[in-house]
Parts: structure tokens; C-alpha cells; sequence
């Protein structure tokens, strides 16, 4: 079909056109199941498009986006003097590789473990419990958390008074947050990323195991040899594929832990939780579109390099 | 099959002879998950265990897993406003239609794109795809859906977004591609239209697909919160369940209406232990349910890991 095509196009260009409607009409219902979506898509992810414009405007509500002043690249070169940008950007990648490194070796080793498990019912019922933070929403987490921590009547410090000790004031102190909210990250994600490892370790060839066992393997050697190895090609998918959003940030979960309390924001605002404020707390749109397209850029370019690699090694899992 | 087979045999034949790095591992392993499954779900139990406590002993004492004098103050105190009720009753209405509506279109377009001899897939899938490369950002969005769509205060502007993603479209196409052609030329031959072939051939073979990325939707219907926050003011009186166990925790001013009318002063109500049973009732129905379907959701993240 597609040779065809092509042949008709590349012998009389004239035809291509009239061919293009043919097609529509002979593919009619297949395109018909189709516009829907592509409806949808255009009203919530291209319609928005043009109003980027706000990122180089002074927006003013009244006129519109397209109605104020245009000021060029003034929005971005204030949010970059002000060292905002910097700090933003170097918090949500500083988290993200963090929540990348550690969430996929934490996933690794809990899924080997899981597989080394002899009891089937012990296997079921600890996956099963792994994998309840991941069913809650973000606002719950953040209940959790603050239940876990606050001063007043939160368990750890309920603890604590019990013991004898001083209570711990986390709500108050900016450094600890960057070791909670991985400990968070990794509570919350890990039984849903192991469960990729898990498959893949239940995919490995029961016979390479076995043969191992008859040379005389131990357990270590058999994780150390088989399993590891087994397990890279899938680790270096999923790293890279996770690489490729590291400039987006988890919002659902750095807002419903630190929500609006601004003496922890040195170390945790990130691109989202601005953009946000931004938005709905200070009605400056013209500010949170500059920071939202910086961060559509370089994301954008990230993924593009990311593909590119993975393309290199790995031709059949690249995106395009 | 086969495959899982051997992987049984393997260790069988591992439990005949049991090496010293065997029981190490076993050992440190049962000890070490059974704490890391514990810890998953310790959070959760602390804040049942507070909720049944009486909200002078919860501030008198902090946070506990086993209620000392058991109450229902809490769970009286939020129900009893009927509030909570129609906030599920909304939340199940969302869910429900759009799971429907959203789900059919995924199929639809899912088969549509994975149809080999359908000329347009590639610039479809590539037009569907982009939207997850670039992104507007927050404001032109927030700014297009409340000026021009005028859907500020509107519970469309909950329920459309979360109808599709490029994601949930991807993982559809891959669970297509494993039914094979041959069904789809069969049916040509036998004369039907892309939609007959569709409805009444590739449909029940999608049954477990339809399920996971149903049940994927459902989740994200379920746990929404995000559009509502940008969407819904104060205008509007019922919320989705975990918005409006956001603003429950978040604003007294909601607090107040949680409760409605049952406590003279702000002072009076157990605010605690009613931000503890909003959140137990607002989460309730998923940790009831998901041991049962955690399958499909465990199928879905195997089948969509890669490619998504």
C-alpha cells in the first residue's frame, strides 16, 4: 500500500493531492474513530499553544493576551537576574535525580529480594502492601505526612515525648526536607517500579538459572551472574526514559507536603510549585508562562538527546 | 508458559539443596520486606487507628496506632452534614462517565492506530504523541479554559481533562498489536465495515485491556484534586472527594463547612480527628478494592513500562 503511494507521488505530483482525499474517503471510519481524540487533543494540548504570547507580554486582564504590551524577553531576563530561575531549575533536578537514582536501585533491590522468597503467599501479601501508597492520592500523602511529622500531635514526636526526648520541629527547618521527601518519593513509588523489575526477573530463562544450581552457584553468585545481568537492559531503558522528564517536577507531591509554608522554600520549591503560585496566587501569568516555557524547552530538548541515545544503543525502544 | 514452568523447577530443585547464601538471603530477605511492606502501610494504619480516638485524647497524647478510648465523634462529625455524601456521589458520577466516555474513544483510536494498512497512523500518533514532547505550561492553559472556554467553576473542567493522555493511548496500542491481523482480514473478507470489525471482533478480544486502562482512568478520576484546585472556588458547595479533602485539611473556613452548622465555635470542633476520618472515608472504597484489581494494574505498568 504504502509503495504505491509512494510511486504515484513521486511520478505525478499533481495526482498526490486528489490521492490524499481518496484516502480519506476509502479510510473514512478508520479516521472517523480517530477525531475524537484528535478533538480532544487539539482543545487541551494545542489550543493553549498560542497563548505562550503571555511570556513575552506585560498581561494585563482587560486586554487580553494579545492585546498588552509586548515586552520581549523582559519576564525572562528578571526571573534569570533574580537567580530565581537558577535555583528552581536546581532544585527539581537535583530531586528528580535523586528520586531517579535511588527509586530505581531501592525498586532493583526490593524486587530481587521479592523473587528470593520461597512462601508464594509471603510474595503476595508483601507486594501487596508495597503497592498501596502508590493507589492514594498525592493530598492523602500529604495527611500521612503531616500526621507522621507535625509538632504537635505528630507520631514521630508522640515518640519522642514518650522516650523522654525534645520534640523535632521538621515544618520549621528547611534542611531536612530534601532527605524526607526522597524517603517519600521512594515509600510512594517503589511498589509501583518494582513490579517492571519483577516481571523481568520472572521472564529470565528458568534453564540458565537452573544450570547455574547444577555448577554449583550459590545465591549470591546466581543474583551477582544472572539476575544483575538480566536486569541492565531495563535498567538503562528506564533510566534514560526517566532522565528525559527531569526538568518536571512531582507537584502533586512537593504541594500537598510543603504547600504554602515559605519557610521551607529554599529547599523545595520547584519549577511546578512556582509556576503554580504563580498562577493561581498571584495572577502572574506573564511570570509563570516564562518559567513554564523554559521549562517546555528544555525539557523538549532533553528528550530529543535521550532518543537519540537510545536510538543508538537500542534502536526498537526509541520513542520516534 | 514454558517459561514459567522451569522458573517452578528451579526452585524446587533449590529447596532440595539449601547452601549457606541461601538461608542468608532468605533470612535477611523475610526480615527486611516483611519491615518494608510494614512500613508501606504504617502511616496509613496510625491515622485509622487516631480517627476512632476523641480528639481531647488525640491532643493530649499525639497520634497513636491503637485508639485508647474508641469514639465515633469523628466519623458523626463528618457524615452528619450529608456533605461527604454528595461529594461521592459526584466523585462516582465523574468517574464513572468518564472512564466510559474515555475509554471508548482510547479503543477506538488504539485500533485505528495500530491498523496497518491505515495511511494516517503515523501522523496521528505523532500528533498525539507531541503533546507529551511540549507542553504550554500552566498559565496559557489556565488562562484558555477559564476566558475562552469559560469553565471556571465547572465540573467539565474535571471531567474532560482527565479523559485521555498520550500515555493511556500508547498503552492501548500496545495491548492492540498483540492481537493478531489475520482477525481483522478475516472479517474484511467476510464483508464487515472497520466499525463491525471493531465492535464485534477486536472488542471482546480487548477485554483485559479495556480493564487495566479502565481501571488506570478510574484511579485517576478517584484521586483527582489538581484541576479541581485550579478549577473550582468557593463558589462551588460539593467537591470531589480528595479536593475536597484537601481544603477539609487545608482551610478552616472548609472545615467549618464540613461540619456544618454542629459546633458553636471554630474551637469546638474536633478539627484533628475530622481531618482524620474526611481522609480515612475520602480514601476508603481504593484500599478496599485494590488487592482485588491490582493485577491489571500490575499487567499495565509491564505491558506500558517502556514504551510511554
Amino acid at each position: 500500500m504504502g509503495k504505491r503511494n509512494k510511486t504515484a507521488a513521486s511520478a505525478a505530483p499533481v495526482v498526490k493531492k486528489k490521492n490524499f482525499f481518496q484516502l480519506l474517503w476509502k479510510y473514512r471510519t478508520l479516521t472517523l474513530m480517530c477525531i475524537p481524540a484528535i478533538v480532544f487533543f487539539f482543545m487541551f494540548s494545542y489550543m493553549p499553544m498560542p497563548g505562550i504570547w503571555v511570556a513575552f507580554v506585560k498581561y494585563n486582564y482587560r486586554k487580553g493576551i494579545f492585546g498588552s504590551k509586548f515586552v520581549g524577553l523582559q519576564n525572562f531576563e528578571f526571573l534569570a537576574q533574580s537567580g530565581k530561575l537558577w535555583s528552581l531549575t536546581k532544585n527539581t533536578i537535583l530531586y528528580n535525580i535523586a528520586f531517579i537514582i535511588l527509586g530505581n536501585l531501592l525498586a532493583v533491590f526490593m524486587a530481587i529480594l521479592l523473587n528470593e522468597m520461597a512462601s508464594k503467599l509471603f510474595k503476595k501479601t508483601a507486594q501487596t502492601m508495597m503497592f498501596l501508597p502508590y493507589f492514594i492520592s498525592h493530598v492523602l500523602v500529604g495527611v500521612l505526612v503531616f500526621n507522621f511529622l507535625n509538632y504537635d500531635t505528630g507520631f514521630v514526636n508522640t515518640i519522642l515525648t514518650n522516650m523522654g526526648l525534645e520534640r523535632w520541629q521538621p515544618y520549621a527547618d528547611p534542611h531536612v526536607w530534601p532527605v524526607l521527601l526522597v524517603i517519600i518519593y521512594l515509600w510512594q513509588q517503589t511498589g509501583y517500579s518494582s513490579v517492571v523489575y519483577f516481571a523481568s526477573i520472572m521472564g529470565i530463562d528458568g534453564e540458565i538459572i537452573e544450570a547455574a544450581r547444577v555448577d554449583g552457584a550459590n545465591a549470591f553468585q546466581k543474583i551477582r551472574y544472572i539476575i544483575l545481568p538480566c536486569l541492565k537492559p531495563t535498567v538503562v531503558i528506564l533510566l534514560l526514559f526517566a532522565l528525559g522528564g527531569i526538568v518536571k517536577g512531582n507537584f502533586g507531591l512537593f504541594y500537598n507536603i510543603i504547600g504554602t509554608n515559605s519557610m521551607l522554600y529554599d529547599t523545595t520549591d520547584i519549577i511546578e510549585t512556582f509556576v503554580y503560585r504563580a498562577t493561581m496566587t498571584d495572577f502572574n501569568f506573564s511570570t509563570a508562562s516564562a518559567v513554564g516555557l523554559y521549562q517546555s524547552l528544555i525539557g523538549f530538548f532533553i528528550v530529543m538527546v535521550v532518543n537519540f541515545v537510545v536510538k543508538k544503543i537500542e534502536p526498537d525502544y526509541s520513542l520516534f | 508458559m514454558a517459561k514459567k514452568k522451569d522458573l517452578d523447577l528451579a526452585s524446587s530443585s533449590a529447596k532440595v539443596k539449601l547452601g549457606v547464601s541461601d538461608i542468608v538471603i532468605r533470612t535477611f530477605g523475610y526480615i527486611l520486606t516483611t519491615f518494608y511492606a510494614l512500613a508501606c502501610i504504617f502511616p496509613f494504619l496510625i491515622i485509622l487507628g487516631s480517627s476512632f480516638t476523641s480528639e481531647s485524647y488525640l491532643n493530649r497524647y499525639g497520634v497513636q496506632l491503637i485508639p485508647h478510648e474508641f469514639t465515633l465523634e469523628a466519623y458523626k462529625a463528618v457524615t452528619k452534614s450529608g456533605l461527604i455524601w454528595k461529594s461521592y456521589i459526584l466523585t462516582i458520577a465523574i468517574t464513572a462517565v468518564g472512564t466510559l466516555i474515555g475509554l471508548s474513544i482510547i479503543a477506538m483510536t488504539g485500533y485505528a492506530l495500530q491498523r496497518r494498512d491505515f495511511p494516517f497512523r503515523n501522523v496521528i500518533s505523532f500528533y498525539i504523541y507531541f503533546t507529551s514532547l511540549f507542553a504550554a505550561g500552566l498559565a496559557p492553559y489556565y488562562l484558555l479554559m477559564t476566558q475562552t472556554y469559560k469553565l471556571k467553576d465547572s465540573y467539565l473542567a474535571v471531567l474532560l481533562p482527565l479523559m485521555m493522555s498520550p500515555w493511556l493511548i500508547i498503552l492501548m496500542k500496545n495491548f492492540v498489536k498483540s492481537i493478531p491481523h489475520e482477525i481483522t482480514e478475516s472479517g474484511k473478507i467476510d464483508g464487515a465495515g472497520d466499525m463491525r470489525i471493531f465492535v464485534s471482533l477486536i472488542l471482546p478480544m480487548l477485554k483485559p485491556a479495556l480493564a487495566t486502562i479502565g481501571l488506570f482512568m478510574a484511579l485517576g478520576y478517584w484521586n483527582e484534586w489538581y484541576q479541581s484546585s485550579l478549577f473550582l472556588s468557593s463558589r462551588v458547595d460539593v467537591k470531589p472527594l480528595q479536593y475536597m479533602l484537601y481544603e477539609t485539611v487545608n482551610s478552616t473556613e472548609a472545615l467549618k463547612q464540613t461540619v456544618a452548622g454542629q459546633y458553636i465555635t471554630v474551637t469546638d470542633i474536633p478539627s484533628n480527628t475530622v481531618k482524620m476520618a474526611t481522609a480515612m472515608l475520602a480514601t476508603g472504597p481504593i484500599v478496599l478494592l485494590y488487592p482485588f484489581v491490582q493485577r491489571y494494574f500490575i499487567s499495565g505498568i509491564t505491558v506500558g513500562a517502556v514504551k510511554g
